[in-house]
């Protein structure tokens, strides 16, 4: 099983999630630079946080352009788990991985908090170590990070339960003053149809130890390793 | 050729950025503002044969890259270099 996690220029979330990896998970780890065309036969694609190419344009625009991008959207086509986090996931939508787009926070605060989320499927290689309708907490740190798409777009997305994730109080209840960004039904996390790419505003990579305040994180990085293991050995 | 692309927020779109700047607009007294929507304007010089070639080709920057039609709605004029320089 190995993670490669991309680094572009101004990514600043790569080495908290090798960190996770290699140090608290103890598996393999590849750095992919932006540049690279071949994704060294990585497991799982990790899209970290942090400001890619500056997030000039918009959040994500010009990332999308990058060599590995495209090795990534093939990888995705074939099935491979992309996991977009934070900037990641604003990459994500912005190449057309990923339905709708991320857009500035309703306070246009940068916000940088703890936040609960209810993950609402478990049956997906990132959420399958937590149980039904669990609530984890787990750090969000964006300026844009506001979920938006159209109505048929996001009434599509609630159809086939592709909220992974939503903001919610510690008891789980979805409502407004857990909307730390004015995302559109809370949506903090989405997937694809398939359910191999994920792309999530908070960061699981910054609460996987409990020196950290927490270790929810943990649950995500554990499970996708241990779905990776499965596919591996079938 | 000079193409002088604007970029709004969609009518659905939220825009706090705008509702921030009205309210520090109706704060100075300028209180006949009903709506503040804050876009981008891009200054895109190419080279075209035409006017209609260069309409074409800035259309196809703008669906592809400029702005991101989820969000946002553009439109653009074109001007000839010999135009902008009187």
């Amino acid at each position: 099983m190995k993670f490669g996690v991309v680094v572009f220029p101004g990514t600043w979330s790569d080495r908290d999630c090798g960190w996770v990896i290699d140090q608290v998970l103890g598996v393999q780890l590849q750095y992919l630079w932006h540049k690279d065309a071949d994704l060294k036969g990585c497991d799982c694609i990790i899209l970290p946080g942090g400001f890619a190419y500056g997030d000039y344009l918009r959040t994500g625009a010009i990332a999308r352009f990058a060599p590995v991008m495209e090795k990534v959207g093939e990888f995705a086509d074939r099935g491979g788990l992309v996991w977009g986090i934070c900037n990641g996931f604003q990459i994500l939508c912005e190449a057309g991985l990923l339905p709708g787009v991320l857009t500035r926070n309703a306070s246009l605060e940068f916000r940088c908090e703890w936040t609960n989320l209810v993950v609402e499927r478990n049956d997906l290689a990132y959420t399958s170590k937590c149980s039904e309708r669990e609530v984890i907490r787990v750090p969000i740190s964006h300026g844009e990070g506001s979920y938006f798409a159209d109505p048929a777009t996001l009434s599509r997305l609630e159809q086939n339960g592709q909220v992974v994730f939503r903001y919610c109080d510690p008891n789980g209840n979805v409502v407004a003053s857990s909307n730390p960004n004015g995302s559109m039904h809370n949506i903090a996390g989405i997937v694809n149809k398939r359910g191999n790419v994920l792309g999530m505003m908070p960061h699981p990579e910054r609460c996987s130890e409990p020196e950290l305040g927490g270790s929810d994180g943990l649950k995500l990085f554990r499970s996708v390793t241990e779905s990776a293991m499965r596919v591996l050995a079938s | 050729m000079i193409a002088r692309v604007v970029v709004t927020p969609k009518p659905l779109v939220n825009d706090p950025q705008g509702i921030t700047v009205k309210q520090g607009l109706a704060t100075l007294g300028f209180r006949e503002v009903s709506d503040v929507r804050i876009g981008k304007y891009i200054e895109v010089r190419l080279d075209a044969a035409n006017e209609h070639e260069a309409r074409q080709r800035v259309e196809a920057m703008c669906r592809q890259l400029l702005a991101n039609h989820v969000i946002e709605d553009f439109h653009f004029e074109i001007e000839s270099e010999a135009a902008s320089k009187r």
